[in-house]
């Protein structure tokens, strides 16, 4: 049997340690569209192109200048007067020869005119660098195909991504931190068999000290609750006298000194994580409620199929409780009584997850559909999660923006807000001059009057009372809608794992405004 | 269409981005800026930085650097290339695979980027002495090693001049840092005898998990222990492919038969999940890494550059990226250690019995969260001469020395207050200890 790897599986090995087989297998049937082969635009695509996405489009109409091969890495000196899709598609598809890089040599407002439907093909669309009004409208196109649209910026030393996707579903969303899924508040029936078959009181000392912490504290919670009426610990007291007990237990030597039990110290430490309700976390019971896992259909994508399989099963054999997850951390313990434990749960969570299975089945069959399970390779029912990032017309819409969320940020006038307003501002002088303020030197001083105005006319229509401080305004103005390469490259990092997040289904995307603060080096997430 | 290249070797609009930043003035840019055409041309052609490490944050950084108008950059490198670094190291190809990272990213970049000068240096950092080291205005780091990274710190503390006391800022030599890990990273300021050092925070590294001994050898639980087993315990005793022969992770055969190994170990206790990916990632101690983080990270290093270079003393030195859920950023300034090990002066402090064996000192040494030293070799002076009294990294003296490890520090003739001088990879200079002896 041959282990050793193939080439491709060799290149993408550290990746593969994060998204796995499955996630790569997204990436590859993936194919992004990028409008404007920017560095910001570029730099996104390195970062998809590197781990093997499986293809990518560029639309741009622009030539490319001298400015342009200064702060791009994916044009060379003799690439100036070319179209810009054309001559970044080149570089960049010479980075990885399994990804296939096309170009179409066009201005996107053309595109939107003749052929929209057009962007219906891609899995993902990344906007950089792209103007107010077309951006618009390519969102709108996108929101109406359920194409999701990533709108990426770098507005000198700031940068600006904004997600917009009527619904992604996280299958797998990987917590840092996990609370582990034990159930010793309620141990299901083949757990309190399991516990039952120890003797703690009459086992030898080896044993005792390598009895697994989970089994120890379930024992004594067991002798805890026939002394307080049927009640776990509930307060940092009863825990801390809980503890105690569970300290007395430890065995004493012929002189009464307490002898080493690590496996003791263990449950001693663990006794808030052993005493975590097991319960249906909130994000679950959210997507429970929703009105997609209600109503179950033919056209219902696979994710809400699963959700309401889950739910049944919540409301059946779960008895309130989700599927058991199956895994359990290490501990001291021997081998045998820890492999002997780790199997109950792992047995048990291949009965719920069969449970939850028969239930997919019978919704299937309800609505005439036949398998599902090519999409949700690895699920884990108390990490799934949807994401709702709404549209840009909302975003603008003066009846529908989120004014208090503005507002409130500006409580703090320096507030990474600020520098969305700003953005907002400078939309609106180009929308008023066809250009950007400060871009030649001689336009700073006059433009910042210029955008003055303009941040005070968005202020006024928006119905906004916050206080934008003159600096910002004069900083704008200093930017002369530069784009230096290191804010690009910070934003194509950060795109990119957002993109592949989207592709995935792994790993949750931020919803819905990200903005980067690169002189002061904080960045912050705001809905609106 | 063929570039009007200038007698600069540049054309028009090339540094357009870079100099609204330079030749401009701003509200937020720090005290002592100065808008000048000058600045560019001090960028083009005099600042000179170094790079350590051309991976994955490494070329990063030599294109962001590039970009940005840096034109001297040396790079230190002692890696080859391996076809696991090409999912993000994007300046090597596969047909690179196999060759120096520093001189293959040095090519890359300077055929790219017209004008740049980079020097690739196919080297270990320790081959370089100070004399190497002064020559730069700032050094940026980008290395997957915590020893490199305290004796690149240890190094540039030893550049240091003081005058009655006082430190000459003109030695000081900022140090920018960087480290990723998946989707994590972080990027930090150090102005060496200004702000804290690499020692200062040594806590903040979480140490390296090893599995307790007992575990591996007679309570394996984890498909992880019965792979650590068989790379720690078999092959030693089975030297499967030959005497002196040591396990080395790139080596397929090598991992196959780990692999195998640990699938028997793991049958016989019913532990399932042993992998080959997941044999290869615990021998190789394999850190999961993407394009994306390094990018993130390498972006804000710039920054850091601009504030450094203009000797501003950074408020928030220390900056920490996570995008596992969402995007997170968060930076505080980290604070200097009053008796840092490495930069602060302080003459560190050994406390023992007269009873104690110099294996307890020594295990202080390795053990202690602030110090955490590999294997440090200790001489004392005594009777007027220079003695060593315990040295690893070379066989003949550990063989020599092994037998004071049991001998007390009163037997081998220590007094108190006696000054103990240690070395080890950890610093390019001896920490000097001044013993102090406890009832």
């Amino acid at each position: 049997m041959a282990d050793h790897k193939t080439n491709k599986d060799q290149r993408y090995d550290r990746q593969l340690r994060l998204w796995g087989d499955h996630g790569q297998e997204a990436l590859e049937n993936a194919h992004v569209c990028l409008v404007n082969a920017a560095a910001s635009g570029t730099e996104i695509l390195k970062n998809l192109v590197l781990p093997g996405i499986g293809a990518f489009t560029i639309v741009d109409g622009h030539r490319v200048s001298g400015e342009d091969v200064g702060n791009n890495f994916f044009l060379s000196s003799d690439s100036v007067g070319k179209n810009r899709a054309q001559a970044t598609t080149e570089l960049l598809q010479e980075l990885n020869t399994d990804v296939s890089g096309n170009f179409v040599e066009e201005n996107p407002d053309r595109l939107l005119d003749n052929d929209p439907e057009f962007f219906h093909r891609f899995s993902l669309v990344i906007a950089v660098q792209l103007e107010e009004s077309t951006c618009l409208r390519l969102g709108s196109v996108l929101w109406n195909a359920a194409v999701p649209f990533l709108v990426c910026r770098t507005y000198g030393l700031v940068g600006y991504m904004r997600l917009v996707v009527r619904e992604h579903t996280v299958v797998e969303s990987h917590p840092d931190n996990a609370l582990e899924d034990l159930r010793l508040d309620q141990p299901f029936p083949e757990l309190t068999n399991h516990i039952t078959s120890y003797d703690l009181d009459n086992m030898e000392k080896k044993d005792h000290s390598h009895t697994p912490w989970v089994i120890i504290v379930a024992k004594y919670l067991q002798k805890w609750c026939r002394e307080h009426d049927f009640q776990l610990p509930r307060n940092y007291k009863e825990k801390e006298a809980f503890r105690q007990l569970l300290r007395e237990g430890i065995r004493k030597n012929e002189n009464g000194t307490p002898e080493e039990e690590e496996n003791f110290d263990e449950a001693i430490k663990n006794v808030n994580t052993a005493l975590n309700p097991s319960k249906v976390c909130v994000s679950v019971e959210d997507l429970f409620n929703a009105e997609q896992c209600e109503n179950i259909t033919s056209q219902s994508p696979a994710f809400w199929v699963m959700v309401r399989a889950v739910r049944d099963f919540v409301q059946a054999e779960g008895r309130g409780s989700l599927p058991v997850r199956g895994t359990i951390p290490d501990m001291i313990a021997d081998s045998d009584k820890f492999i002997s434990l780790q199997n109950v749960y792992r047995e048990r969570a291949l009965q719920d997850a069969a449970a939850v299975s028969r239930h997919v089945e019978s919704h299937l069959q309800a609505v005439g559909k036949v398998c599902i399970w090519g999409t949700l390779h690895m699920w884990n029912a108390a990490f799934l999660r949807v994401v709702h990032c709404r549209a840009l017309v909302e975003e603008y819409g003066v009846d529908t923006v989120h004014k208090d969320e503005i507002t409130s940020c500006m409580d703090n006038p320096d507030s990474e807000m600020v520098l969305y307003l700003m953005l907002r501002s400078v939309d609106c002088f180009y929308q008023q001059h066809s250009r950007y303020p400060g871009v030649y030197n001689y336009q700073v001083e006059d433009d910042i009057v210029r955008l003055k105005l303009c941040v005070h006319s968005l202020l006024q229509e928006y119905g906004l009372t916050v206080n934008v401080k003159d600096d910002y305004v004069h900083e704008f103005c200093r930017y002369g809608a530069a784009e230096p390469h290191t804010v690009a490259a910070f934003m194509g990092g950060a795109a990119a794992q957002e993109a592949i997040k989207l592709i995935t289904h792994q790993f949750v995307p931020f919803n819905n405004t990200f903005i980067y603060n690169a002189m002061a080096q904080t960045s912050a997430t705001f809905q609106l | 269409m063929a570039l009007d290249v200038g007698s600069s070797g540049d054309w028009d609009g090339r540094w357009r981005h870079v100099q609204k930043f330079l030749e401009r003035s701003g509200p937020f840019t720090h005290p002592d800026f100065e808008p000048s055409e000058e600045t560019l041309q001090f960028l083009l052609e005099t600042c000179k930085i170094l790079v350590i490490g051309a991976g994955g944050l490494g070329c990063e950084l030599l294109k962001n650097l590039a970009l940005s108008g840096f034109r001297h950059i040396h790079v230190v490198d002692m890696d080859t290339i391996d076809v696991s670094n090409l999912n993000r190291q994007f300046l090597f190809r596969s047909k690179d695979v196999g060759h120096p990272k520093a001189e293959v990213a040095a090519d890359f970049i300077n055929s790219r980027v017209p004008g740049c000068h980079v020097v690739p240096h196919f080297k270990k950092i320790q081959e370089f002495d100070e004399s190497f080291y002064r020559q730069f205005h700032i050094i940026v780091c980008g290395l997957d090693s915590i020893i490199a990274r305290r004796w690149m710190n240890g190094m540039l503390l030893s550049l240091l001049v003081y005058d009655d006391g006082v430190l000459d800022p003109s030695s000081i030599i900022p140090l920018i840092d960087g480290g990723t890990e998946g989707f994590k990273g972080n990027a930090r300021v150090i102005l060496p005898g200004m702000t804290a050092c690499i020692d200062c925070t040594l806590e903040l590294y979480p140490p390296q998990i090893n599995f307790p001994m007992c575990t591996i050898a007679s309570m394996p639980r984890l498909p992880e222990h019965c792979i650590e087993y068989a790379r720690i315990l078999q092959w030693p005793k089975e030297k499967p492919f030959g005497d002196g022969v040591a396990l080395d992770g790139d080596n397929p055969e090598h991992i196959h038969w780990v692999f195998q190994k640990s699938l028997e170990r793991a049958a016989e206790f019913n532990i399932i999940g042993v992998t080959y990916r997941l044999t290869q990632g615990v021998v190789k101690r394999i850190i999961p890494a993407v394009a994306s983080t390094n990018a993130v990270i390498a972006g804000t290093v710039p920054s850091r550059e601009n504030t450094a270079l203009f000797a501003y003393v950074p408020l928030n030195n220390y900056l920490v990226f996570n995008d596992v859920d969402g995007l997170y950023t968060y930076t505080f300034e980290a604070e200097r250690k009053e008796n840092c090990s490495a930069c602060s002066q302080v003459p560190q402090k050994l406390q023992f019995p007269p009873s104690a064996k110099l294996q307890e000192v020594l295990e202080y040494l390795t053990e202690n969260a602030s110090l955490q030293m590999k294997s440090p070799a200790i001489t004392a002076t005594l009777e007027g001469k220079n003695k060593t009294l315990y040295l690893q990294t070379v066989a003949s003296i550990e063989e020599k020395t092994r037998p004071n490890l049991c001998k007390t520090l009163k037997e081998l003739g220590l007094a108190d207050g006696q000054e103990l001088a240690v070395a080890d990879v950890t610093t390019p200079q001896t920490v000097l200890f001044k013993l102090n002896f406890t009832s």
